[in-house]
């Protein structure tokens, strides 16, 4: 027993635990603690008690609907982005010149970023764009198309940057499920669609449950794009803009914290919904053989 | 037919043709499927595609209002963004912190991949959520608290403090993406070095870093590719002198109509040129699904 209790902290102590020193003092100084100084802050209002800056959120007319403008457009953007990334990464599965193609593709609009996707939608959708030149020419509509500064911009911005994102994410789960399980179920008899139902969905229901929750949360903090893109001032008046409004318009940072707060709160929320739906599905490896 | 074909042979003829009947109708269907998603990527790469070739038709367009293609053709915007946004000095705050930013990464983060590779310590999966939650909470949250520590200590607005930012999620994913180079090794190779006498800084220069060479490569190009266009956090932190191109781009885009459209699409042209060569790079070396999905979680067997 005293040696157990002994051994713990010879154990940190050692010199193979060095390395590993700055960057976790890194991470607790700069991730942890600003994210504890914003919590406490944002209990100590500028005016009033320490649950005001709560209250102010959840009863301003310009704040708390901010939540559910975001959800109207993170829930269907997450929906859409996973929904057609994983029939399109399983179609893919297999290396082929065409995946190394589609792949090296689709890396383009994660890399660029939103404030770029941002500006070439407003030259490739904007009124006298190439999009409603096409539209005009084929008569497919005939009215003039909005697709820039209201709710439509926003979300299609978010799937351009999400959907390759979603798609590469799944794609690398997939390729990581031993094909050798597929292939003895066909073996068996089982046609596509019910190795996809039967080996591939279980397998993979960890792995699109985490890509759910990250475009989740990607979508739920959009900012450059519901700024440029959107209609900050009504229809994409986003909760990271009224964060951004209260910390660098109104210099209020304990109000700015509060609303963080609430957004990581949210995010939370969706996250351990979505994980704790994940338990009702199958466990274990991916990799199949022996050991 | 023989007595031991007998038993697929024995079903009645209907029957097989309604097999065969429903095998068209799923091949069908199988068919139909497979070119409606080809068709929804080969839309979604097109429109890509236009997004990108029209921000740079109009970076050159002297004059494009409501045709095909522009008037004629000029590169004065060139010139024009060069001098109004004064480029040449916030590429190289770029090239300052984006390398900063790297060098710093791979020297906390390296180090700390070798202790999480090798040892079992208590506590180890708490020191992992620590790595891995800057990578999934998504900077907005993060940064806004972080914005507001650093104004308390006078670092937001100085190259620092915007370095210090972008390192909160480059750090861990260079421990990420290291952690299974670092597993490959052969920890014998450690232990001759140790037998031989070299301590831990000796063996990590003069062993490990040759052997991580590959790996190091790649963290840094991927770490690279992401501070470039990493906007928020430098957004939130940076100060006049201490903007990064895509911060630059974005204030440009915001006060659209202050400046002639081609330019802001002449200095979005110089920003995607100097990502997509860094990109090109980095795809030389990197699988494309490392960009979003930080570590190959399943090792390929072969």
């Amino acid at each position: 027993m005293a040696d157990r209790v002994a051994a713990v902290p010879r154990a940190l102590l050692d010199r193979t635990m060095a390395p590993m020193v700055p960057a976790t003092l890194f991470m607790v100084l700069l991730f942890i603690y600003p994210f504890l100084y914003g919590l406490l802050l944002s209990f100590t209002p500028q005016h009033g008690d320490w649950l005001a800056n709560y209250r102010k959120f959840f009863t301003a007319d310009n704040l708390w609907p901010t939540i559910w403008t975001t959800m109207r457009l993170a829930l269907p953007v997450t929906l859409i982005n996973v929904g057609l990334a994983l029939p399109i990464a399983f179609k893919m599965r297999s290396k082929t010149r065409y995946q190394r193609f589609v792949t090296t593709v689709l890396v383009i609009p994660v890399s660029l970023g939103t404030v770029m996707i941002a500006e070439g939608m407003l030259t490739y959708f904007g009124p006298k764009g190439w999009l409603a030149q096409i539209v005009g020419v084929l008569h497919l509509y005939d009215g003039r198309i909005h697709l820039t500064h209201n709710y439509w911009g926003v979300m299609i911005s978010l799937v351009i940057s999400g959907f390759p994102f979603a798609f590469l994410l799944i794609l690398s789960y997939i390729t990581g499920i031993d094909p050798a399980l597929a292939r003895a179920a066909a073996t068996l008899g089982a046609g596509r669609s019910a190795q996809f139902r039967h080996i591939y969905l279980p397998l993979l229901a960890p792995g699109l449950a985490m890509c759910f929750c990250l475009a989740f949360v990607q979508s739920f903090t959009v900012f450059p794009s519901a700024v440029l893109l959107g209609a900050p001032a009504g229809p994409t008046r986003v909760i990271s803009i009224a964060a951004y409004e209260a910390a660098f318009e109104q210099y209020d940072y304990s109000l700015a914290s509060a609303i963080a707060m609430v957004m990581g709160f949210v995010q939370l929320l969706v996250i351990t919904v979505v994980l704790a739906s994940r338990s009702l599905f199958y466990r274990g490896p991916a990799v199949g053989g022996k050991g | 037919m023989s007595a031991t074909g007998g038993v697929a042979g024995a079903a009645p003829p209907q029957q097989r043709r309604r097999d065969r009947r429903r095998d068209v109708a799923r091949s069908w269907f199988d068919h139909a499927w497979g070119a409606f998603l080809w068709g929804v990527m080969a839309l979604f790469l097109i429109n890509i595609g236009a997004i990108i070739a029209a921000v740079a038709t109009n970076s050159f367009a002297s004059r494009w209002l409501g045709t095909w293609l522009p008037e004629g053709w000029t590169t004065r915007w060139y010139f024009a963004a060069w001098k109004e946004f004064q480029l040449s000095s916030v590429l190289w705050v770029t090239v300052e912190i984006v390398g900063a930013v790297v060098a710093l990464a791979l020297i906390i983060g390296v180090p700390a991949a070798y202790t999480l590779a090798r040892r079992d310590f208590p506590g180890k999966r708490l020191v992992m959520l620590l790595f891995l939650l800057p990578l999934m909470v998504p900077p907005i949250t993060y940064g806004i608290p972080l914005a507001t520590v650093l104004y308390r200590l006078h670092l937001a607005g100085t190259m620092n403090g915007v370095i210090i930012a972008n390192l909160i999620p480059a750090a861990p994913f260079v421990i990420l993406v290291m952690t299974p180079f670092i597993e490959q090794i052969d920890r014998n190779l450690e232990l001759a070095a140790r037998v031989f006498g070299a301590g831990t800084l000796k063996m990590f220069w003069y062993v490990l870093v040759p052997l991580l060479a590959p790996g190091i490569l790649a963290a840094s190009l991927l770490v690279l590719v992401r501070t470039i266009a990493l906007f928020e956090l430098t957004f939130l932190t940076a100060g006049p002198d201490s903007q990064t191109l895509v911060v630059t781009l974005y204030y440009a885009v915001f006060a659209a109509g202050v400046r002639a459209p081609q330019s802001i699409d002449a200095m979005a042209v110089i920003y995607m040129v100097v990502t997509l060569v860094w990109l090109l790079i980095a795809m030389r070396f990197v699988d494309p699904t490392q960009l979003v999905s930080r570590v190959k979680e399943h090792p390929r067997r072969t």
